[in-house]
Order: C-alpha cells, then sequence, then structure tokens
C-alpha cells in the first residue's frame, strides 16, 4: 500500500532511476497542472541535481526510504532562491534567502522537489480560491473545490503529480482538503515539527503537516520531518512516529465526538457511523462523548488566528521586499497603505481588520482574552476525554464538499465549517484525516481523527487499519503505472 | 503659586551581550549599514526568534542590583506599531509581566526613588536622513535593549541627574552595558508635571524622549518646567503628549507620534515560551553580583575612615575600587593607598574612559610594597611620591629607584647631632627665634632636611629642634 516504499524498492533494485522518476512526474504536472493549477512554481532543473544527488545515495548506499522521493511543497514553505508566494500578490517576487527546516531535513535524505503549490492566500481560506494566482480544481471533480488552504498540495497529490507533499494546517488547512481531495493528511502535534520556514499565518496554531495517498507514506513524512529544531523555540519534535503500524489495534477505545455530529451533512454523519462500525470490527471499543465547550471552537480560533495574523503580516509594508504599488505615496503612513491594499486580496484584508479590531484597545478583553481562556477550556476538555479513551472520531468537515467558487459568497458559512478541524489547532493536538468512502457522485469522503498530545504515531497506527477496512478512492494513474502490480489497494 | 516638579523616567540601557537577543549577529556598535543583520532581525517572512538566556541573566542582574523582585515566570509579549525602522512591524517586548519589578533606589539625600519594572525588550533600526532621503540602517535592530521604569518619585532636576548617573555607575558596574550615552546605549526619557505646593496629586504629565546626555535633560527638564509653571500660571491646562528636546533652540516640542491613536495592541509573542527564572538561578545570579558602589562608598567612610569625597571618588569606578581594595591586605592606613591613587594615578587616568578601564602599570602589591616603607617609617612622603612617579613611568618595582641610603633611615642620635650643626652654624637664625620669630624655625628645619637629603622625619626635626633652642643658652 505504501507509494513511496514501493518506489523506494524498485529504485533499490535499480528498476527505476531517480531522473526517469523524476520526469515521469513532470511530464504529468505539464499534461494535467494547466487544468488543476495545483503547482505554482515547477523546478525542473534544480529537481535534476536532486535525483542526480539521489543516485550517488543509492550507489554509495546511503539512501533512505525518501531518496528520489518527488515530492511538492507547500507555496508558504521556504525554499532557498525559490518563489515563495504565499498564494498572494504580496510576494509574488519574493525569494527567500533560506530553506524551511523541513525541507532542509527532506533534501538532506535525497528527497526531490518537484515545486511549490498553490494555496489559499496566507493560507487563510477553505476552499484554495483566495490564491492571487488562480483556483486549484479538485481533480476528482473540477466542479467542486479541493478544500483548502493546501489545495495546491491535496489535488497534486491526489491527481498523481507527486508522491507526497507537505501543507501547514492551522485550522484544518492539511485535513480537509485532504478530506475533498480523498488522500491521508496529518495535523501533526504542536511542537512536533520545526516552523522554521514556514510564513506564519497565525503561530501559536501553525504546523507544517503531511500529505500523501496512504497513512503509512504519511508516517514515513513524518518521520524524516519531526524535529526537536534550536531555531523554534515551540519546536519539541516526536519521540515516536509509527514504527510498527501493522501491530493489531484490538482494545483501543475510540470516542465519537457528539457535538460534532450536529447540523453535519446525512453524508458526513455516516461516514462517521460507518468508520464506527468498521472500528469495532478491528476489535476497538466505541464510546460516544459530549464536550460542551466544542461550540466555541469556531469563534475561539478566528479570533486567536486572526489577531495573530494582524500581527505576523503587518511586516508586509512594500519597503524592504514585496509588493510595491505604482501610485505615489506623499507619506510613509501612505505608501505602507497603498502597498496592502493592493498587495492583499480581500480575505487576507478581512481577517487583518478582525485581527485588528479583536486586540485593539476596549476590544481585548472581550475578544482575545476570552478566546483565550476558550482555548485553555477546550484543551482540559479534549485532554481529560483522552484520558478515557485513545481516540476521538469526528468529521473533517461538517460539508462533505464545497462547490467551486462557493466560500467567497458566504465567508462566515465557511468559517463554520471550520469548527471540526479547528479543536485540534486550539488544542495542540494531532489530528488526522482518513479517506474512508467514496459516494455515488465520486467525491471521496473522509473522517477525522484525534489523539494524545505527541502520540502522532499512535494516530497513524489506528489510521493505517482504518484505510486497510474501507473503501477509498483508487491511486490516480500516474502512480500505479510505477508500481509492480503487487502494491494495489 | 509655587509649583512642586515631580518627574519619572524611563531609562532604555543596551545590554552588552555579544549577540543580538534574538538571534546570532554581532551588537558591535557601528558598521557598515545592514551588515549586522540577518533573517531573524530583519524579520524576514519565516524566521523566528530564539530568546538569548544572556540577555534574560543581564536583566535579571540589573533588577538585582536595583533591589526588585524578580518574576519566576514571565513571558515576552509584542508591541505592534508600524514605522520603518521596525521589520516585523512590531517589538518583542514585555507588557503585562516583566522580568524585575517592584526595587528602588536611594539618592544621596535620602529621597527613595522606586523602581517600578524593568524589562526586556529589543531595539530598533536607525533612520539615517542624508540628501533629502532617508535610509535605513537594521544593525541595531534586535540589541537587547532593558527599560527601567521609575514612579514619578523625583523632585527636583538634581535628583534626576543623580540618579541617571548612578543608574549609569552601578549598570557598569554589574557589567551588563557599557552606557555610553553619545552611543545611544543609555537613553532616557522623562516624565515631568507640576502640583502646587503641598499637594498630593499629580498634575498632567508630558514625556520628553529619548535624552541621550545629562546636560540636554537637565535642560529639557528645567525648560519644561517653566513652560508648564507658565500654561498653569495662565489658568490653562498642560495637554498630555510626547515631546522631543531641541537642544539647539532649548525648547520641546511636541512629536509626531509613530501612530495617531497610540493602541500598541499588546498580546503574548506565540513565538516564545514562557521565559522561566528559578529561583536557584536567581540565587545564583544575586552571587554573582559584586559590591554595589553605594554600599563600597559607604564602607570606604564607616571601616575605612575615609572621607566622603575619597570614598565616593574610589567606588566609582569598578577597576579602581578592585585596584584600591588590592593594595590593602599590604598596608596598615588605607588612607595611604586613597592618596597614592586619588591624587597621583588619578593624574594619569585623564578620561572618564580611561578611569574605566584602570590601566595601571603598577600592581596593587607594588604599590602596597611602596606604601609598607613610608609606613615602616623608611621613606618619607616626598620620597615616596617621587618614588611614585618613577614606578608609573616604567612599570617597575620601588626597589628599582631607592638606594640602600634612602632606605637606612636615621638615627635618633643623627638627628640630633645634624640639629646640633644647624643651631651652631645659623646663629642668626638662633637669635631671631629665640627674640620669638616662630618663623626662623623653619630656616633650622630647611638646613636640617637638606643635610639628611630629605630622609629625615620632619615632625621629630623639628621637636628636637625646639627642645635645643628653648633649653638654657649655656648648654647650647
Amino acid at each position: 500500500m505504501s507509494v513511496i516504499r514501493c518506489l523506494h524498492r524498485r529504485l533499490q533494485k535499480g528498476e527505476l532511476s531517480p531522473q526517469e522518476l523524476a520526469a515521469h512526474f513532470f511530464s504529468a504536472i505539464q499534461k494535467e497542472n494547466p487544468a488543476l493549477n495545483a503547482y505554482l512554481h515547477v523546478c525542473e532543473e534544480t529537481a535534476k541535481h536532486q535525483a542526480e544527488e539521489a543516485e550517488r545515495q543509492f550507489a554509495n548506499g546511503s539512501a533512505d526510504e525518501l531518496t528520489g522521493i518527488p515530492l511538492a511543497l507547500k507555496d508558504n514553505l521556504c525554499v532557498q532562491g525559490m518563489p515563495t508566494t504565499c498564494g498572494s500578490r504580496m510576494l509574488e517576487h519574493f525569494s527567500p534567502v533560506y530553506d524551511a527546516a523541513v525541507w532542509e531535513q527532506l533534501s538532506a535524505k535525497g528527497a526531490v522537489l518537484l515545486g511549490k503549490t498553490n494555496m489559499d492566500e496566507f493560507a487563510m481560506g477553505s476552499s484554495t480560491e483566495t490564491s492571487f494566482f488562480g483556483p486549484v480544481k479538485n481533480p476528482r471533480n473540477p466542479l467542486l473545490s479541493p478544500g483548502g488552504s493546501s489545495g495546491g498540495s491535496a489535488a497534486a497529490v491526489a491527481a498523481g503529480l507527486a508522491v507526497g507533499a507537505l501543507g501547514s494546517d492551522t485550522g484544518g488547512s492539511v485535513r480537509q482538503p485532504a478530506a475533498f481531495c480523498g488522500i491521508t493528511g496529518l495535523k501533526p502535534t504542536y511542537g512536533a515539527v520545526s516552523r522554521w520556514g514556514l510564513i506564519a499565518y497565525a503561530s501559536s496554531l501553525d504546523q507544517v503537516g503531511p500529505m500523501a495517498l496512504c497513512a503509512e507514506d504519511t508516517a514515513l513524512l513524518l518521520a524524516r520531518i519531526s524535529a526537536n529544531d534550536s531555531r523554534d523555540d515551540t519546536s519539541r519534535g516526536l519521540s515516536q512516529t509509527a514504527d510498527s503500524l501493522r501491530e493489531p489495534v484490538t482494545g483501543k477505545r475510540v470516542a465519537i465526538l457528539k457535538e460534532m455530529l450536529e447540523g453535519a451533512e446525512p453524508v458526513v454523519v455516516k461516514a462517521v457511523e460507518d468508520t464506527a462500525r468498521r472500528l469495532r470490527s478491528l476489535g476497538v471499543e466505541i464510546v460516544e462523548i459530549s464536550l460542551p465547550f466544542l461550540q466555541y471552537t469556531a469563534p475561539a480560533y478566528y479570533i486567536i488566528a486572526c489577531a495573530e495574523a494582524s500581527s505576523n503580516l503587518a511586516r508586509y509594508d512594500g519597503l524592504r521586499y514585496g509588493y510595491r504599488s505604482e501610485a505615489p505615496a506623499n507619506s510613509f503612513h501612505e505608501f505602507v497603505c497603498r502597498n496592502r491594499q493592493e498587495g492583499f486580496g480581500e480575505e487576507v484584508r478581512r481577517r487583518i481588520l478582525m485581527g485588528t479590531y479583536v486586540l485593539s484597545a476596549g476590544h481585548h478583553e472581550q475578544y482575545y482574552q476570552r478566546a483565550k481562556r476558550i482555548q485553555i477550556k477546550l484543551r482540559e476538555e479534549l485532554e481529560a476525554a483522552l484520558e478515557q479513551v485513545d481516540f476521538l472520531l469526528c468529521p473533517v468537515c461538517p460539508k462533505a464538499d464545497f462547490p467551486a467558487g462557493e466560500t467567497s459568497k458566504a465567508p462566515v458559512t465557511a468559517y463554520q465549517a471550520d469548527l471540526c478541524t479547528a479543536a485540534a489547532n486550539l488544542s495542540g493536538l494531532p489530528a488526522i484525516s482518513v479517506p474512508t468512502a467514496v459516494w455515488e457522485n465520486g467525491h471521496p469522503v473522509g473522517v477525522q481523527l484525534m489523539g494524545r498530545a505527541f502520540a502522532d504515531g499512535e494516530l497513524l497506527h489506528l489510521a493505517y487499519w482504518l484505510e486497510t477496512t474501507g473503501t477509498r478512492p483508487p491511486y490516480p494513474e500516474t502512480i500505479r503505472v510505477l508500481l509492480d502490480g503487487k502494491e494495489e489497494f | 503659586m509655587e509649583f512642586e516638579l515631580v518627574c519619572g523616567l524611563e531609562t532604555h540601557i543596551e545590554l552588552s551581550t555579544k549577540t543580538k537577543v534574538f538571534c546570532g549577529c554581532s551588537t558591535a556598535f557601528g558598521g557598515e549599514p545592514n551588515t549586522r543583520c540577518c533573517p531573524v532581525c530583519l524579520g524576514l517572512p519565516g524566521s523566528l526568534p530564539k530568546l538569548n538566556r544572556q540577555a534574560v541573566e543581564y536583566t535579571v542582574l540589573a533588577g538585582l542590583a536595583l533591589g526588585c523582585s524578580i518574576s519566576p515566570i514571565s513571558h515576552m509579549d509584542r508591541k505592534n506599531y508600524c514605522y520603518p525602522d521596525l521589520p516585523k512591524a512590531y517589538q518583542i517586548s514585555q507588557y503585562d509581566v516583566p522580568l524585575c519589578h517592584d526595587g528602588q533606589v536611594v539618592l544621596s539625600n535620602g529621597q527613595v526613588i522606586r523602581i517600578e519594572r524593568i524589562h526586556l525588550e529589543e531595539d530598533a533600526g536607525k533612520l539615517v536622513h542624508e540628501n533629502g532621503r532617508t535610509l535605513v540602517d537594521y544593525n541595531r535592530c534586535g540589541v537587547p535593549l532593558i527599560e527601567i521604569v521609575t514612579k514619578p518619585d523625583f523632585r527636583s532636576i538634581e535628583e534626576a541627574r543623580e540618579y541617571l548617573e548612578l543608574i549609569q555607575l552601578t549598570m557598569r558596574y554589574i557589567g551588563i552595558s557599557d552606557c555610553k550615552m553619545q552611543e545611544g546605549s543609555l537613553r532616557s526619557d522623562v516624565n515631568v508635571s507640576l502640583r502646587p505646593k503641598g499637594s498630593e496629586e499629580l498634575g498632567t504629565r508630558t514625556e520628553i524622549k529619548n535624552m541621550n546626555s545629562f546636560t540636554f535633560m537637565e535642560r529639557a527638564i528645567e525648560y519644561e518646567a517653566h513652560r508648564q509653571a507658565a500654561i498653569l500660571r495662565a489658568g490653562e491646562k498642560v495637554q498630555q503628549e510626547t515631546l522631543r528636546y531641541l537642544p539647539e533652540e532649548n525648547r520641546t516640542e511636541p512629536m509626531r507620534s509613530k501612530e495617531d491613536a497610540k493602541d500598541y495592541r499588546f498580546f503574548p509573542e506565540p513565538d516564545l515560551y514562557a521565559v522561566a527564572v528559578p529561583p536557584e538561578e536567581v540565587e545564583r545570579l544575586r552571587e554573582s553580583l559584586p559590591e554595589l558602589p553605594q554600599t563600597k562608598e559607604n564602607r570606604y567612610r564607616q571601616e575605612l575612615g575615609l572621607s566622603l569625597e575619597e570614598a565616593r571618588l574610589l567606588s566609582r569606578y569598578r577597576k579602581i575600587a578592585e585596584y584600591f581594595e588590592g593594595v590593602l591586605p599590604h598596608i596598615q592606613t588605607p588612607k595611604n593607598a586613597a592618596n597614592c591613587i586619588l591624587g597621583q594615578i588619578f593624574r594619569r587616568l585623564k578620561t572618564e574612559e580611561d578611569k574605566e578601564q584602570a590601566e595601571i602599570p603598577v600592581s596593587p602589591e607594588a604599590l602596597g610594597e611602596l606604601i609598607q616603607l613610608l609606613e615602616g617609617k623608611k621613606i618619607r612622603v616626598d620620597l615616596l611620591k617621587k618614588t611614585l612617579e618613577s614606578m608609573l613611568d616604567t612599570g617597575k618595582g620601588c626597589m628599582e629607584f631607592l638606594t640602600p641610603e634612602d632606605l637606612a633611615g636615621i638615627s635618633f642620635q643623627q638627628l640630633r647631632e645634624m640639629c646640633c650643626q644647624a643651631v651652631e652654624t645659623n646663629p642668626k637664625a638662633v637669635e631671631d627665634y629665640r627674640s620669638g620669630k616662630e618663623k626662623a624655625l623653619k630656616a633650622l628645619l630647611g638646613a636640617v632636611m637638606r643635610q639628611s637629603k630629605g630622609r629625615a622625619d620632619a615632625a621629630q626635626a623639628e621637636k628636637t629642634l625646639r627642645e635645643l633652642l628653648t633649653a638654657p643658652a649655656a648648654r647650647a
């Protein structure tokens, strides 16, 4: 089932070279990306050098399972000398002078970078439609949104335009597009992965997460990117990731979060119930619990995220780098206003305004501080629940899909849809989105599992077993032709 | 109506850590513009701050030196404002929980100045205006700063000056800052208000920003006090505002504020965990503090019998004080060491900088050895002075300059003989003295000193001469 392990065996045996593998993906990207718009930047030249380096690692016996594996990065992860736009006009021509910690680690293992993927502007959105560079199409159905904000990474993996990808998850931005595109996406425990080189949206909630076709590949990526990085004060790393995915899960306890089923579409509720039934068949005990503070998740998340964003994004003034308006300015203030007005899209400006408002004198206590108190309560409730059970089960999103173009018409409705995912960001807990079924219309549906802090490996373990029981979208053609036949799901 | 002046000070001090507070860049003053920066202090997208632990320790040391309590857990906050010298558009500072709080210093007149808080923050870059353009130099951006905030406890300009000097002295003493006002590593804001004499209520205050000289601060307060007095006497109200002082014109003017409405939207810095300073660390730092200048000054006066002036000068510079204390074990009378240092040695340390550095070619032991000769009555003061000059010139020990003859001293018998000889060979002077001219004794004494090549004990010689002269003439 693991695409990465299968490709690794074939690379090791010499049935396939890293160059051939990269070329295979670049030709697929060339064919399919114009319609999908998943990639904003493709880096064939640097990939060539990386493939050569990978070949050397195979030759001298230092190859890792990730060596030569073609990957994609969300365009808010810095890569030295490569455009890193955050899907914004503001950073259209910005090129970082250093690599993100996650890419340092992957490239040290010999992974090959295919390109940078499209995203909602500064990761603000859940449809990849707020990108300055145009929306991403869902590869399963072009009439639907791929979700967001890591919609480019999700679409690239689902369409077979990369073996795996990294996204970032502040309120669900890895898990929700993974569910909408029918792949696996993990939001690691806050602190498991270094944020160095991840362009911040909301620092206390942001976490880089792996996206792949299955839990095992997700685990392989997580093992390489998790680290205690001295440059990120909030990073702690992980002691264990997922060495023993194949151990049985019999006897584990899972609780369904009641509140998160309320108001969810019937197909979403059905997916959770179906998952519960299948878990029971694996010997997992299922209970239901109610956590009253969950109802405040979405407002608390938006207040905290926007507050931090208003501060994180204040540096984009167009003075040292970034978008600069053509219009003449009479003062520094005016200069900054013009650059920001023209350089940021509507959703980003809306969240900056909301964040500025909730932090301003007179509203600070009413909004920001209250949201912080709710965050503490919510974390306490979730942690207490996880003393009773091993995992929590809930939908990824109350809606099964977003029709293309819909979220921008009703932003508040879209905000409310983050209720299921944002709880994991507010509490710092790890959460995974697992594809479990395909509906009659061909659209995939996923469920979400949350686990204890720094028990990301256990979460992947359960996800692995859940995947073995479900019906899930088939691997894309581009991937299937690479596998030796025995790897069919 | 008579008014009382009320001032409070907010003093910024750049810490002399080797590297900046959130990155590894050098904190050295100057340098080609924008050569001492990196993605972190430039706030480039994706970069993250990492707190320099030494900056925390320095802040705690400052707090302990000023009698503050140390917060076991504090945290950094973001202070949001938009200005070209601030590349992140927020300054990482401390808002509701500073590292140090509730300290005090006592001025020489007994006035207690309460320290409200000391917090750690980062400095901003510098705007350079030239040829009608404004350029930004980010070298200073991210240099650690502490802000020491007092309560409005100053009642005179002199108190404000003494306090600021004491802060400068103390911070240099504990080695956390060079406190050079001309380089901006010590700068102070002053809050000034007036109230009718005898009133307990505080008047409306104005804040004069960024004074980088003692004189300017004094003049600015004086100007501002007069300006406010004129406003109050005219029955008008003082506007609460932020001012800048223009030294050339000796006046203050309102500053264009960094933002029209001053709302910094503080919130805890999410990129950094809380700052913990456990009690054991506080104790370790407390033990590492040197004896502070005020304590030294008192000890020098009370235990060593030095005058106020001597005690103050010797305790003012840490290295001088250490030198002085290095001499003490070798001698009996501390005053002798004080005289040598404050006289001959100070004359050679011309600038404040020289005195801070205190590079003295004569070791404390060598000076002690010389002073011992004086205390053992082997040499006299003038020979000590002469010898010390030679030692300071060459760095050599005293024995290089003293002959066996210099050290031989003069026996009581020898002295008496010399005195007799002086009396015999100067009949005129003897006559004059006996006829009541006290001054004539000086001439006789001079003769004895000449003959002894300055080695004679002048007091002893004088005593002997008097005996000889007052004895019955027959005996002479």
